[in-house]
C-alpha cells in the first residue's frame, strides 16, 4: 500500500487563476497514471467548482480559494473551498441550468458537470462563512481491476 | 484564446485556439459577436478541433451566441470537438440548437 500524498493550493479568487489550478491538480495527479479522459474529467470538475467560487462567493473583495488534493490508493479527493458568502440554497443550485445570473450568459450546468465527471460530490455551505465543495473519483484503469472498485 | 474566421462558399468558419473558460469567455463573445456582423454568408461552422479545453462557462457563452445567431436568421453548427468538450455538449444538450458537422 502506497501512502497518503496530499497537495494543498492557495490562491486569489480571480478567473486568470482557473488555468492554473487546473494544470496543478492534474499535474500533481500525473505520477498515479490516470487516463488521459480521467485526467480531463478531473480538469473540468476542478474548473468548474473553481468559477463558482470566483463569480458566487466573493460579490465585493475578492477572498481566497483552497483546493486541497489527496490520493490513496488511486482513491482522489478533492476539495474546492471558499470563504465568501456562502450559498442561500444548496438542492436549488445544484438543480441542471438554475442559475442565479441569468442575466449573465450562465449556464447553470457547473454542479451538473462536477456530478457527472466525479464519482461523488458533496457540497457544504455555510452563509456568511463559505462554501465546500468535496469530489471523489478513482482513477486509473488498472486500479479499478487491482482494487475492485 | 485565439479566434481566425473565414469564408468560404457562404459558409462562415470560425476557429477557435487555446481553453475556454471564465477567463477567456468575454474575449470569445465579443470576437464571435465581431465575426458574425461580417456580411456575405447564410451559416456557420465553429471548428474546435484546436480547443484544448472547455467547461459550463463555454456552453453559457455559446447559448447566448446561438440566440445571436437565430436573430440573424442563420443556423450554427460545431466541428470536431475533442472528446471531454463533447460530453458536456452532450450533458447540456447543446448539440440540439447548434448541431454537429463533420
Amino acid at each position: 500500500m502506497k501512502e497518503e500524498n496530499q497537495m494543498i493550493l492557495k490562491f486569489k479568487a480571480l478567473s486568470e487563476n482557473e488555468g492554473f489550478a487546473r494544470i496543478c491538480v492534474s499535474a500533481f495527479l500525473a505520477s498515479y497514471n490516470p487516463t488521459i479522459d480521467e485526467l480531463g474529467d478531473i480538469k473540468t470538475a476542478v474548473s468548474e467548482a473553481v468559477t463558482n467560487c470566483v463569480v458566487h462567493a466573493y460579490p465585493n473583495q475578492k477572498g481566497d480559494i483552497t483546493i486541497n488534493v489527496n490520493v490513496l490508493n488511486n482513491q482522489v479527493y478533492i476539495s474546492v473551498e471558499d470563504y465568501g458568502c456562502g450559498i442561500e440554497d444548496v438542492d436549488k443550485a445544484k438543480q441542471p441550468f438554475y442559475t442565479s445570473k441569468p442575466d449573465k450568459e450562465r449556464s447553470g450546468m457547473g454542479f451538473t458537470v462536477m456530478e457527472g465527471f466525479m464519482d461523488k460530490v458533496n457540497i457544504i455551505s455555510i452563509l456568511g462563512q463559505g462554501t465546500k465543495v468535496e469530489m471523489y473519483k478513482y482513477i486509473g484503469e488498472c486500479a479499478k481491476v487491482a482494487f475492485g472498485g | 484564446m485565439q479566434i481566425n474566421s473565414m469564408i468560404q462558399n457562404k459558409t462562415l468558419y470560425i476557429s477557435l485556439t487555446g481553453e475556454l473558460d471564465e477567463y477567456t469567455a468575454a474575449y470569445c463573445r465579443n470576437e464571435l459577436d465581431n465575426a458574425f456582423n461580417i456580411i456575405g454568408y447564410n451559416q456557420i461552422v465553429l471548428d474546435l478541433s484546436k480547443l484544448t479545453f472547455m467547461d459550463s462557462t463555454g456552453i453559457g457563452m455559446l447559448i447566448g451566441r446561438y440566440k445571436k445567431v437565430r436573430q440573424l436568421k442563420k443556423q450554427i453548427y460545431i466541428s470536431n470537438p475533442n472528446n471531454q468538450i463533447e460530453k458536456i455538449f452532450k450533458m447540456s444538450g447543446l448539440y440540439e440548437i447548434m448541431p454537429k458537422i463533420s
